[in-house]
């Protein structure tokens, strides 16, 4: 990947000059090149990676992960499916994967109820969608490449050699 | 009662403790401290090299190894060896798997000075060569680097320290602390010097995978340095893991043959899992080091610009993980800067002069940590350099 997108990928708020300094490039080059990977579409946003399970009011507290098996349209395979998907709120992540099934989406909900509601109103009616199977997530370890467990000490000491 | 100031050998005795011991105990005094300084990545050891002595564990692979380390892995360092200096050491031979870096500077110094001998010492540098050359009975010999030839030995500074009695040059590029390296044409008028003389080189290259923009050249490489050189390397830096306390010297066999039996009474052989982790280092993890290397690139930059920023000379270094300013603007010692910059800011880095008299007036900053850690340092630093050119 890019030396740039792999900077930003870790730490989107990195200012342009910090940027610049740490690829051995000008401010200049850096804001030119970020607004080349925008307009290109490479780069889509710019997320905030939120541990929920510490901040007690951050809303959506439970993540679903479900498996729906789909029956693809002639004309447009599962993109149409996978589009009307994907037009929900709720839903944070569509993918059309191989294996078992077709799509796999996460959904984010204040509660299990809620979660289910969604799945039963809104997805499984959906024409097309031959079944799904909802797991719910129980807690999260890992997520964006980000380790969410306690604080990491630094094991090194203060000083050495 | 028993006197044990008549039981502790004298050269022991003399032994001073390091530098960085003093200025390390002073820190632990104080709380919440940003350190900025250690000398060890930051990065945990590579999955793929934990997994692998996690199976050598299950596979009971728990008995001493040959003197000398596994074959395999002295096939693996030999190829290694091959691949960056361009020059063959043999497996069977040539090759001696050591405790560290560490080991194999101690193995190295005492194989071959003798009371009296002069060694030449490449300062600034890490803390261990002069005592162990003291140790011997041989007379250290400062041979200074200055910040404006960029910390790089000279020819001339060589030769006008050469004397009948100098058995040994210590040779420790990439260098800790300065972050210097020495490039091919720095290294050829070295070489030139040496060529003819019967002084061995100790060439302490631990750093040789950490260099940025332009890869690592050893003396090995230059005609005729093969046979007057210790080539001393090891696993701690590069793949991160200084922990499994493994490295390795190669030397003609001449000298192996000799080397080896210290190693043998003293050590019998190095860590085995560790070794069976470092032959998995060597074979699968060239990504693992590239990663490292371009993740240290970036915070180099960072550092140096960061220091210039502030109002502290920073010259660019081009290898290791240190940033080595100067402090000489805000009128203070290396030590009083450190000292005063812990109490006032609670950042450790530590004195220039702790790697010899010459480091004076500049510290060493390791930025073998996040960037964030390295952002907010560097602010506390800037705000005390701030204060004391307003105050004094
Ligand atoms: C220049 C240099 N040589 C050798 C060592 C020893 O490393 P190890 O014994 O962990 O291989 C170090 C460690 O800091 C070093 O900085």
């Amino acid at each position: 990947m890019d030396s740039l997108l792999k900077l930003l990928k870790k730490n989107a708020r990195l200012s342009n000059s910090e940027l610049g300094v740490m690829l051995g490039i000008s401010e200049q080059e850096v804001a030119e090149r970020i607004e080349k990977l925008e307009n290109d579409g490479i780069i889509k946003g710019y997320n905030t990676v939120i541990n929920e399970q510490a901040a007690a009011d951050c809303g959506d507290l439970v993540t679903a992960y479900i498996e729906l098996k789909v029956s693809p349209k002639a004309q447009s395979g599962f993109d149409e499916i996978a589009r009307t998907v994907s037009q929900y709120d709720e839903v944070e992540n569509v993918w059309l994967m191989s294996g078992g099934y077709d799509l796999g989406i996460t959904i984010k909900g204040t509660n299990l109820m809620d979660i289910s509601l969604f799945v039963a109103q809104r997805l499984a009616p959906l024409e097309g969608v031959l079944s799904t199977a909802t797991h719910f997530v129980l807690k999260k370890y890992k997520d964006n490449g980000i380790d969410l467990s306690d604080k990491i000490i630094d094991e090194r000491g203060l000083v050495s050699p | 009662m028993i006197d044990y100031s008549r039981i502790i050998n004298k050269k022991t005795r003399d032994m001073k403790p390091s530098g960085i011991r003093k200025f390390f105990d002073l820190a632990q005094t104080m709380e919440n401290v940003i350190a900025l300084g250690v000398g060890e990545p930051n990065f945990q050891t590579p999955w793929p090299i934990r997994r692998a002595a996690i199976t050598a564990l299950e596979r009971g692979k728990t008995f001493y190894t040959a003197n000398s380390g596994l074959y395999n892995l002295r096939q693996s360092i030999s190829e290694y060896v091959k691949d960056y200096a361009k020059t063959e050491y043999s497996p069977d031979d040539e090759i001696i798997v050591t405790v560290g870096g560490s080991e194999a500077i101690d193995l190295s110094i005492r194989a071959i000075v003798e009371p009296g001998d002069e060694v030449l010492i490449v300062e600034p540098c890490f803390v261990c060569y002069k005592p162990i050359v003291e140790l011997s009975g041989g007379i250290p010999v400062v041979v200074e680097t200055k910040a404006e030839d960029d910390f790089k030995l000279t020819a001339k500074a060589l030769k006008e320290k050469i004397t009948e009695k100098t058995k040994a040059l210590i040779l420790p590029f990439p260098n800790n602390p300065t972050g210097a390296i020495m490039k091919k044409e720095d290294l050829a008028p070295i070489a030139e010097v040496l060529r003819d003389m019967n002084i061995i080189v100790l060439s302490d290259e631990i750093y040789s995978e950490l260099t940025y923009g332009r890869k690592h050249c050893s003396i090995v490489e230059f005609d005729s340095m093969r046979e007057r050189t210790i080539l001393i390397n090891g696993f701690s830096k590069a793949f991160a893991m200084t922990g499994w306390r493994l490295g390795f010297l190669c030397a003609p066999k001449e000298l192996v043959s000799q080397i080896l039996k210290i190693h043998q009474y003293g050590i019998m052989s190095s860590p085995t899992v560790s070794q069976y982790a470092a032959i998995e280092a060597l074979k699968n993890c060239r990504s693992d080091i590239d990663m490292m290397v371009d993740e240290y690139n970036m915070r180099r930059r960072f550092c140096v610009h960061g220091f210039n920023e502030i109002g502290l000379d920073c010259f660019e270094p081009e290898g290791a993980f240190y940033v080595f300013p100067c402090i000489k603007s805000t009128g203070l010692s290396s030590q009083e800067f450190c000292e005063k910059l812990l109490y006032t800011k609670n950042v450790a880095v530590v004195p220039g002069d702790a790697f010899g008299e010459c480091g004076e007036g500049f510290i060493r900053v390791s930025y073998a940590y996040s960037l964030e850690h390295l952002k907010k340092a560097i602010r506390k630093i800037g705000e005390f350099v701030r204060e004391i050119k307003e105050n004094g």
